[in-house]
C-alpha cells in the first residue's frame, strides 16, 4: 500500500471533568502520514496544543497493540472507527483520504461515565467481574495442567470467550448500552471449563445482578455488539448467559 | 431468588417478552388461518362457522382471556424495557453509523409495537367490540342483518362485518395494511429474537430458525394484507 500524508479536521469531545457539560472541539492536523496510528495523530496533536500552552487531550491507551483494551474512542459514528475487528490503537490512517473530518467521542454509557474529554470509567466492569468472573481455588502447588481433561471443541469455545479484552465497545455500541456482549463472554467462558463448574450458577446470577446494579440496559438482539467486537466475540455467549441466567434462576433454592 | 427478582433482571424481562412473543407468534398462525377462510368464496360459510366457534368454545374463552394478559404484559413488559434501555444512555452521540453494525427493524421495536398497538385499537373496535359486546360502538343500520343463524344458535356475522368496514373504504384498508407491515418488521426480528433470549444460538439450528422466520412473517402478513384488500374490491363473495 502506498505511503500518503494528509491533512485532516478532528472534531474532538472535550469536557474538563466528570461534572462540566463538555463539547466537540474542532482541530486541524496537517501532513498525517497514512502509516501513523490515529493514537498517534492524538500524540502529535498534543504535543502541538502542549506547545501553544492549551490543555492536551486526555485518551486512554497502554499497550497500543491491540490487546488490553483501554483504548476507547468513538470515531465517525463507531467503537473503534471503521476498520472491523480492530481496537483503536490498531486502526491506521489510511483508513482516512486527505480533507476528511473525523469526529472522536467518548463511550457514551450512564455506567461508563465520562472521567475527562474521552477517557471513561469502566471500572463497572471490573466490578462485574468481581461479583463472580473468577473461580475459587485453594493455593499450593500448581496442579498439573493435564490432571483435568477438557473436550478440545469445550476448550476452544472457552479460548474465544477469553477473547474478550473488555474494552467496553459492545456497551459503545449497542442501543441499550447493554454489556450482554461482556457479561455473556465472561460468564460462558468459565461455565464451558470443569475449573468453572462449581461456582457456575451463583456466578452466573450474581454477575447479572451486579450488570443490572451497575445501570446497563437489557439485550434487545440488534447484535450490534458482535459486529464492533474488535475480538470478534459471537452473541452465541450471550444465548449462553441467557441459558446459564435461565437454569441458575430457576435452580435457585433461595426463596 | 424470587419470582420477582428472576424476572425483573435485564434478562428476565426479556424472558417475558420472548414467551408472550412466542404465544402470540402462535396466536397469529390461528388467527390468519381462520381469516382465510374467507378465500373459500362461499360466502363467508366456512369463515362464520369457525369464528363462531372461536367466540363461543369454553376452552378458547380462557385462551381469549389469556391472549389479553399476555398482550398487556408484552405491551408493558416492552415499554419498561425500551425505557430502562434509554436510561441506560442519558448522554447520546454526535455522531452515530448504527446501520453499520445493525439492521434498522431490530432497533426499532419499540416504534414497530407502537404502531402495531395504535393498529389493534382500531383493529379491536371494528370487529372484537360488536363482535363481544353486539351494540356497542358505532355500529350502522346493517346491525340488524349481522347475526346470523347457525345450528339454530345466533352469532355474528363477522364476514359482513368484514364487507362492512373494508368494501369501498379506503382508510381502513389503508389503515391495516400500514398495520401489517409494521407486524411483519416486528415479527422478522422478533421470531428470532426470543429464540436468542432463551438461549437457543447454534450453528446449524440458527440459519433455520432465521430462514423459518422470514417465511412465517411474509407468510402471515402477505395474508393478513390480501384480506382487507380482497374485500376492498369486493374480489371475494
Amino acid at each position: 500500500m502506498e505511503h500518503y500524508h494528509m491533512n485532516l479536521t478532528l472534531k474532538v469531545w472535550r469536557q474538563k471533568d466528570s461534572k462540566a457539560k463538555g463539547n466537540l472541539e474542532t482541530y486541524q492536523v496537517k501532513d498525517v502520514s497514512s502509516e501513523m496510528s490515529i493514537l498517534e495523530v492524538f500524540d502529535v496533536l498534543n504535543e502541538s496544543l502542549i506547545n501553544d500552552g492549551k490543555e492536551p487531550i486526555a485518551f486512554d491507551h497502554d499497550c497500543r497493540e491491540g490487546i488490553c483494551g483501554a483504548c476507547s474512542m468513538y470515531i465517525n459514528g463507531q467503537p473503534h472507527g471503521p476498520w472491523a475487528k480492530t481496537t483503536t490503537c490498531q486502526l491506521h490512517m489510511r483508513a482516512f483520504k486527505d480533507g476528511d473530518t473525523i469526529v472522536v467521542e467518548p463511550w457514551r454509557s450512564r455506567a461508563f461515565p465520562v472521567i475527562k474529554d474521552l477517557v471513561v470509567d469502566r471500572s463497572a466492569f471490573d466490578r462485574i467481574i468481581q461479583a463472580g468472573g473468577y473461580i475459587s481455588v485453594n493455593t499450593g502447588n500448581a496442579v498439573d495442567a493435564n490432571s483435568i481433561p477438557v473436550d478440545k471443541r469445550y476448550a476452544d469455545a472457552a479460548f474465544d470467550a477469553a477473547a474478550c479484552i473488555g474494552c467496553g465497545a459492545c456497551v459503545a455500541a449497542c442501543k441499550n448500552g447493554s454489556a450482554m456482549l461482556f457479561v455473556g463472554a465472561k460468564v460462558s467462558q468459565l461455565a464451558l471449563l470443569p475449573q468453572g463448574e462449581p461456582e457456575r450458577e451463583t456466578r452466573a446470577l450474581n454477575m447479572v445482578a451486579q450488570m443490572d446494579k451497575e445501570g446497563f440496559g437489557s439485550c434487545s438482539n440488534t447484535y450490534a455488539c458482535e459486529a464492533e467486537c474488535p475480538k470478534g466475540i459471537s452473541v452465541a455467549y450471550i444465548a449462553k448467559l441467557n441459558s446459564e441466567y435461565l437454569h441458575a434462576g430457576l435452580n435457585d433454592s433461595d426463596s | 431468588m424470587t419470582w420477582k427478582h428472576f424476572f425483573g433482571t435485564a434478562i428476565g424481562r426479556k424472558f417475558t417478552m420472548g414467551a408472550t412473543g412466542f404465544f402470540l407468534i402462535t396466536f397469529l398462525i390461528v388467527h390468519c388461518a381462520i381469516n382465510a377462510m374467507i378465500f373459500f368464496n362461499d360466502g363467508g360459510e366456512t369463515f362464520n362457522h369457525w369464528a363462531k366457534f372461536m367466540g363461543t368454545n369454553l376452552i378458547l374463552h380462557v385462551l381469549e382471556v389469556g391472549l389479553f394478559v399476555f398482550l398487556l404484559l408484552h405491551i408493558v413488559q416492552g415499554i419498561m424495557v425500551v425505557i430502562k434501555n434509554k436510561a441506560a444512555r442519558p448522554v447520546g452521540y454526535a455522531m452515530s453509523r448504527p446501520n453499520r453494525n445493525s439492521t434498522w427493524y431490530s432497533r426499532s421495536m419499540g416504534l414497530l409495537g407502537t404502531l402495531i398497538l395504535l393498529f389493534l385499537v382500531v383493529h379491536l373496535y371494528h370487529f372484537w367490540v360488536p363482535s363481544r359486546f353486539g351494540g356497542l360502538g358505532n355500529i350502522t343500520p346493517l346491525e340488524e342483518t349481522q347475526l346470523f343463524t347457525y345450528s339454530n344458535e345466533e352469532a355474528h356475522n363477522l364476514f359482513q362485518r368484514m364487507q362492512m368496514v373494508f368494501r369501498g373504504n379506503l382508510a381502513p384498508v389503508v389503515i391495516y395494511v400500514l398495520g401489517v407491515i409494521s407486524l411483519f418488521w416486528h415479527l422478522l426480528h422478533g421470531f428470532q429474537s426470543a429464540f436468542q433470549t432463551f438461549g437457543l444460538n447454534h450453528k446449524r439450528y440458527t440459519p433455520i430458525i432465521k430462514s423459518a422466520g422470514f417465511v412465517y412473517s411474509l407468510v402471515i402478513c402477505l395474508l393478513f394484507a390480501s384480506m382487507p384488500i380482497a374485500m376492498y374490491f369486493d374480489w371475494v363473495k
